[in-house]
């Protein structure tokens, strides 16, 4: 072996200090520094948070910026290590599969505000200390961050190509090696962008998981989103001008030290074999790549990695093809067990609400959600009109693309609640109808998921298409029928789920709104929940029932109509 | 040097009655490999020869313990094989690279999970990827490589782990000719010097003149089941040439035993056509290359008699595309295929000479009366008042045949066909046949 001939990049693991080193070195120390502020905080006790009530000056918003920023990593942190062991689990074993995927299911259709009948669990964990409200706020997020993430992984392990898989176990990969080799790289691309996704979803619930209430308590957790409930008791319009100028802050600063490098390293993730266009390095993965004391740190992580990565021994068992019939008996105990404990849980679940809840209710529950239904279905009709021939126009542009799409992502991102001095002042001046007016609420946040994946599809048309259909003449309505509607069809699909979905779970937060001392109210299912889960103590057998009848419409629609549409786009329209 | 291997020698590996059957949905089994022996010496290349669906892929994924045998048994170094083992490594058709790791990593990965010291993994590594031609591409991504280059990282990876038994899965069939070419014969080089860490290889192939140019033995498979019907042993010392005549006379010999058709089945004229049920799995040819398949074999210097080797080369097509294509033809009783050569017959001949209309009703007149699949679903659209019927009508029938997906290609065969002969049309959104083309 010629040693001399080694290439440079094998090499370079001398230590020569950088430029990169010392603006590492400064970001690493300001994160410590910022993590054990956090940390004092979360030892305190209520009894001081209560004492230092929430304030509006512009000055305190920094110091709550943080918090709600570190609340959100924590959150995705949690979510990260939820999507790699429940997806993991629901693709590996098929057993476990048949309950978790639809668990997930139902799980991603419940309104996140239904979650924080648990608050209480979690403040009851540490009575007196805040740490016990700051983890019911992470949960709160959590559930807002990690559904999307876990289907998103588990959708990637199902679809690793076979024969990566059988190049995995020909060269005898432990399964610890072949989940940090094979799984992860593979599903990381589709990964980050839940993630994303996940991160404006914790947004735009920021004030629902800051300002809780336990009993007879309200607590406020310092961060932005308390800022924001402050300043809509408050009726100060000010206070949320400069509530938005922090959030922003935040947004960009997650878009840079985070998911710009993030995307930037998934590339190299991608299975399209081509060499793609490259796209210029952001600087935080220049300095992560060109900082040596960085470099080091990420050489001993791998290598503690590898460490794990024990040498597989042979599995010496018999692996048949058939199964046994022992196995098969297995199974059939199984899913025995899994429909005794569904009976079970319906048994219970019906009992509880029909201790509190007269039957009648539940076909009045049931109309309410027909109502939501019907402002979901118009909203959902008015987004598309808009936005598939603003996304077509921007997505055939590059450049626009390239401007619109973070500025998209951060109004994914505002809470409602930002709004609600607008659309409710409005409300009583034009003596206007909360049943129709309140409704463009729903929608805000979730609208753009249409914009986003139209924009995806329009940029997705070969040239060679475009340069046909403009060589036939095809101008006006026909270039929008033949060409356009049918190319985006299936992008705008995905994301008009992603936009139904999100908009049940606004409603929530949407059909009753406040305005200091003013609050308007919709009929709907959403209203109906949150007025149960306003009372104090909490009514819970109608947080549970309106919850239910929610999940239950939401994951019907998927059933009946959104997936048998998608999978029609799909085949209609994709190319081979 | 390794024209011949001494028979003396233990097999490194041996195959003992492998049968392989997968379960259907219905619970019927579906043979695809059956009573397969087959011993690997050291010092030799095999080759698998057979067409797509003779379960020669299947057979290997088999021996590298990544899909256990139903029956029989794989013995490696007289150990059962039932996981895949250490010293059996495989190089695969679309070099199954890890796209996120550089050359150098995805070389390292063998090494890695055998728990290889880091000095030692990479020393190794290094000299494999100078062995097989890549220096300088260490720190590359498989993207930035051409498939030439890939496949090389495919070799160094499944070399640099020292195994005794090489497994290679058409390896050179997605590159393109030259390309193929030039790793052919820098892998024969290697193998020739003695360079190459390896005691024996296998590979599956079904390109004939590179069986032909790379092999010691050759097997050749039949479909359905798939079975070992023949071994040709090739006696040529390397390098071989394409144009010596005893290399022809080898090919032609191939192409003579992988169109001989199984003894019972030869005794009448009505018998030499398969497919007499409509449980017949089609394999999708086009009618564009039936009709230009007819067209060459009617021209000079054929004359309605063609020798395969020859039509194949002419027509740049492969075992894969050829043999479908013959035997479509003689289905469709435009053709008879035996002994290497391909027949027109009369209908053929007829369809050669036809144009336009006339050769869609010859075509039309035959694939009803001699596709009994075709007449099937022709007599349910007639029979019905609505004229149309689901295809997943037709799917179910098929499946008590065939599997899942031979199914489906059968039927996409047959909507080919039969929207090329407008015998009736099928409407994909609806997925349906109906007997009225859409206006």
């Amino acid at each position: 072996m010629r040693l001399d001939r080694l290439p440079l990049a094998v090499l370079r693991n001398r230590y020569v200090p950088g430029g990169w080193d010392v603006l590492a070195f400064v970001l690493v120390f300001a994160f410590f520094v910022y993590l054990a502020q956090a940390a004092r905080g979360l030892t305190g006790s209520l009894a001081h948070l209560e004492a230092t009530p929430i304030s509006l000056d512009p000055h305190a918003l920094v110091g709550y910026a943080a918090r709600t920023g570190l609340r959100m990593l924590v959150a995705l942190a949690c979510s990260l290590l939820f999507t790699f062991t429940y997806a993991t689990l629901a693709a590996k074993s098929r057993r476990a599969e048949v309950l978790l995927v639809p668990l997930l299911d139902f799980l991603q259709s419940v309104p996140i505000l239904s979650f924080s009948i648990v608050i209480i669990f979690f403040v009851q964990l540490t009575p007196g200390r805040v740490a016990g409200a700051e983890f019911a706020a992470i949960f709160l997020i959590f559930t807002s961050q990690a559904w999307n993430m876990a289907f998103s992984f588990y959708h990637s392990l199902r679809s690793i190509p076979d024969e990566l898989v059988e190049a995995a176990r020909n060269f005898q990969l432990s399964p610890w090696m072949r989940f940090w080799r094979l799984e992860v790289p593979f599903a990381m691309p589709p990964l980050i962008w839940n993630m994303m996704m996940s991160v404006s979803g914790g947004w735009f619930f920021v004030v629902a998981s800051e300002a809780l209430t336990v009993g007879e308590n309200r607590i406020a957790l310092p961060g932005v989103g308390s800022y924001i409930a402050l300043a809509n008791d408050q009726r100060d319009y000010a206070a949320i001008g400069w509530a938005i100028a922090a959030m922003f802050v935040v947004i960009l600063l997650f878009d840079q030290l985070i998911f710009r490098p993030l995307i930037a390293s998934a590339d190299w993730f991608r299975l399209e074999q081509e060499t793609g266009q490259t796209a210029n390095s952001p600087w935080a993965l220049t300095m992560m790549r060109r900082s040596h004391i960085l470099g080091m740190i990420g050489r001993a992580f791998a290598g503690a990695l590898r460490s794990g990565m024990r040498p597989a021994r042979p599995a010496a068992q018999p692996v048949r093809a058939h199964e046994s019939r022992g196995s098969r008996l297995a199974d059939l105990a199984w899913y025995a067990l899994l429909i005794a404990l569904g009976l079970l849980a319906l048994w219970k679940a019906a009992t509880f609400i029909r201790g509190d809840v007269p039957v009648g209710e539940v076909r009045h529950v049931i109309v309410l959600g027909l109502i939501t239904l019907l402002r979901v279905a118009v909203l959902i009709a008015l987004a598309s009109l808009i936005w598939v021939p603003v996304g077509v126009w921007v997505g055939m542009r590059p450049r626009v693309a390239q401007i619109i799409q973070p500025v998209a992502q951060f109004l994914a991102a505002f809470p409602t609640n930002l709004f609600f001095g607008f659309v409710v002042s409005a409300i009583v001046l034009f003596h206007l109808t909360p049943d129709i007016w309140l409704s463009p609420l729903m929608i805000l946040g979730t609208q753009w998921y249409i914009l986003f994946n139209v924009i995806v599809g329009a940029s997705a048309i070969s040239p060679d298409l475009r340069y046909a259909s403009e060589n036939l003449g095809l101008t006006g309505w026909l270039w929008w029928k033949r060409l356009a509607l049918p190319a985006v069809f299936p992008f705008y699909v995905t994301g008009a789920i992603t936009a139904a979905g999100g908009s049940w779970n606004a409603s929530v937060a949407a059909e009753v709104v406040s305005w200091g001392r003013e609050t308007v109210t919709a009929h709907g299912l959403g209203a109906y929940i949150a007025a149960a889960q306003s009372t104090s103590p909490p009514d819970l057998p109608r947080v549970v029932l309106g919850t239910v009848v929610l999940s239950v419409f939401v994951v019907t629609l998927n059933r009946v109509f959104w997936r048998p549409l998608y999978a029609r786009a799909e085949r209609k329209f994709r190319l081979s | 040097m390794n024209a011949v291997a001494p028979l003396s020698l233990a097999p490194l590996l041996d195959v003992q009655g492998v049968n392989k059957s997968f379960r259907k949905p219905d619970g019927d089994e579906l043979v695809v490999l059956e009573n397969v022996n087959l011993s690997l010496r050291p010092g030799e290349i095999v080759g698998l020869l057979g067409r797509s669906g003779s379960g020669k892929s299947t057979l290997l994924r088999c021996i590298a313990g990544l899909d256990p045998p139903t029956g029989g048994a794989v013995n490696y170094l007289g150990q059962e094989v039932l996981a895949p083992a250490a010293g059996i490594t495989m190089v695969f058709q679309s070099f199954a690279l890890f796209p996120w790791l550089t050359v150098l990593q995805n070389v390292q990965l063998g090494l890695e999970a055998l728990g290889v010291p880091e000095a030692e993994m990479r020393r190794r590594s290094l000299q494999a990827i100078d062995l097989i031609g890549l220096d300088g591409f260490e720190s590359a991504y498989p993207r930035e490589l051409s498939g030439g280059m890939r496949q090389r990282v495919g070799f160094a990876r499944a070399l640099v782990v020292h195994p005794s038994i090489l497994l290679m899965d058409e390896p050179f069939s997605a590159l393109d000719v030259l390309t193929a070419e030039t790793l052919r014969s820098d892998f024969l080089d290697l193998w020739g010097e003695g360079q190459l860490p390896i005691k024996a290889v296998l590979m599956v192939t079904h390109n004939i003149e590179e069986a032909v140019q790379m092999c010691d033995r050759l097997l050749i498979f039949s479909t359905n089941p798939g079975r070992v019907v023949s071994e040709i042993h090739v006696d040529l010392p390397q390098p071989r040439h394409a144009h010596d005549p005893r290399f022809r006379a080898l090919i032609d010999r191939v192409y003579v035993e992988m169109t001989v058709r199984p003894a019972a089945a030869r005794s009448s004229k009505a018998e030499r056509f398969p497919g007499t049920g409509i449980g017949t799995a089609l394999t999708h040819v086009s009618s564009n290359v039936l009709q230009g398949l007819m067209e060459a074999v009617n021209e000079p210097p054929y004359n309605g008699k063609a020798d395969l080797p020859a039509i194949a080369q002419e027509l740049h097509m492969e075992v894969d595309d050829l043999f479908p294509a013959a035997e479509a033809l003689q289905l469709l009783r435009f053709a008879e295929v035996e002994g290497g050569d391909m027949r027109l017959t009369e209908a053929g001949l007829q369809f050669a000479r036809d144009d336009g209309d006339e050769r869609k009703k010859l075509f039309a007149r035959h694939l009803i009366t001699y596709v009994p699949l075709a007449a099937h679903v022709r007599r349910v659209l007639d029979e019905r008042s609505t004229h149309s019927a689901r295809k997943s009508r037709f799917a179910d029938e098929l499946e008590d045949y065939m599997s899942e997906e031979a199914a489906e290609e059968t039927l996409r065969t047959i909507i080919s066909w039969g929207r090329y002969a407008e015998v009736f049309a099928y409407d994909d959104s609806h997925q349906a046949f109906s007997l009225e083309n859409p206006v």
